[in-house]
């Protein structure tokens, strides 16, 4: 058994107790948390993958779904904070559009 | 002008690194394309020294990062062995403190820093007010005027 | 010389794969939300970097490495902004932290 085998173990069992986090998590934010972590270990489970393979084009994947990672978790927080994506927030620049 | 520039050899840079073919027509396009960024990025007004800090890469590259990746080495190795230790050993606390940061951006890469280290996450931060969680109330009390602190506002004023 | 590389990038890997499985532990151990965002980072900090500093090893000086370091790169600069955003959320929605009590028990590990 190779090491990368080994180490993508690592991630699916990790990935496995986030998940049972996200089932449990009390709040809202223990989900959303949770997720955010199920999102990097895929991110990682995603290049340990490309070397398992020798495809190493997986690792373009990994860039996109970390940045679709990072936006995602941006978006849910702004959809609960305001009910709304497309509110521009206090940016001075939004806010001279508006007038 | 010299945010500009720097921001689209960035660009270009990597759309070369990324593409890893060099046709002319794949060249071409990411010149193109590195543009057509530079461009939305001047119409979205985030191209200065705030969105693009060419001014501090030096002193982040050598001195800065490596000190923070020892930094963070060393709290994650603590917070691991708080996990694993049967009891938990964990006393969460709060602390509020004055940073010594004066601009945007010194408090930006102090805030993240914190949060970056295992053990404190940085929760409200505002001009002269960092509101911090951490683990431990070792790692509350170590807090203000910390090393971090001195060293963003010596990175600030550079 | 390989073996030796070989070997440092396997030692890597494993450490990775040691701090990312600590960091599982810790979301399903600590006690609340915020204790829960301490043993996350672990897995965004130090899993994350030495699993991508072991498959830098692994690939040499090409242009797989410089993708692997574009991802670490990505996880430093994003990662404590979204750790911020979600801590920040939690705590004007008005989730307080359970906080030790005075000096009751000894937090030394």
């Amino acid at each position: 058994m190779s090491v990368f085998a080994a180490v993508a173990l690592a991630l699916l069992v990790t990935i496995t107790l986030a998940l049972a986090r996200a089932a449990m998590g009390p709040t809202v934010f223990d989900r959303l948390q949770a997720a955010n972590t199920i999102g990097t270990c895929a991110m990682m489970l995603l290049a340990v993958l490309g070397f398992l393979g020798g495809r190493p084009e997986f690792l373009d994947l990994a860039l996109v779904y970390g940045l679709l990672n990072v936006i995602g978790v941006i978006a849910v927080l702004k959809f609960f904070r305001r009910g709304d994506l497309g509110d521009p927030g206090h940016h001075p620049a939004a806010e001279k559009a508006a007038r | 002008m010299i945010h500009s520039f720097s921001a689209l050899i960035a660009l270009f840079i990597f759309w070369l690194l990324l593409s890893g073919m060099y046709t002319p027509f794949l060249v071409a396009a990411g010149a193109g394309s590195a543009v057509a960024v530079l461009l939305i990025a001047h119409r979205m007004d985030v191209v200065d020294h705030e969105g693009h800090p060419i001014h501090l890469a030096w002193h982040a590259f050598f001195s800065y990062w490596p000190w923070l990746v020892k930094e963070i080495i060393f709290s994650a190795w603590d917070v691991s062995k708080r996990i694993w230790h049967p009891s938990l050993p964990i006393s969460p606390s709060l602390a509020e403190f004055v940073p010594t940061q004066n601009t945007d951006m010194g408090l930006v890469i102090h805030a993240n820093s914190i949060t970056l280290t295992p053990g404190t996450i940085s929760i409200e931060v505002a001009q002269g007010r960092f509101l911090v969680h951490a683990l431990t109330r070792e790692g509350a009390a170590g807090l203000a005027g910390s090393e971090m602190d001195r060293r963003c506002t010596s990175m600030e004023v550079k | 010389m390989s073996v030796v590389i070989d070997v440092l990038s396997a030692l890597c890997l494993v450490a990775g794969s040691f701090f990312c499985l600590t960091g599982g532990i810790g979301l399903i151990r600590m006690p609340d939300f915020y204790t829960r965002m301490h043993a996350a980072s672990i897995v965004e900090t130090l899993g994350a970097g030495l699993i991508l500093l072991g498959l830098m090893l692994e690939a040499g000086l090409t242009l797989i490495s410089v993708k692997l370091a574009m991802v670490g790169l990505l996880v430093f600069f994003a990662s404590p902004t979204a750790s911020h955003a979600l801590a920040r959320a939690a705590f004007l929605r008005g989730l307080m932290p359970e906080l030790a009590k005075a000096e009751d028990a000894s937090s030394k590990p």
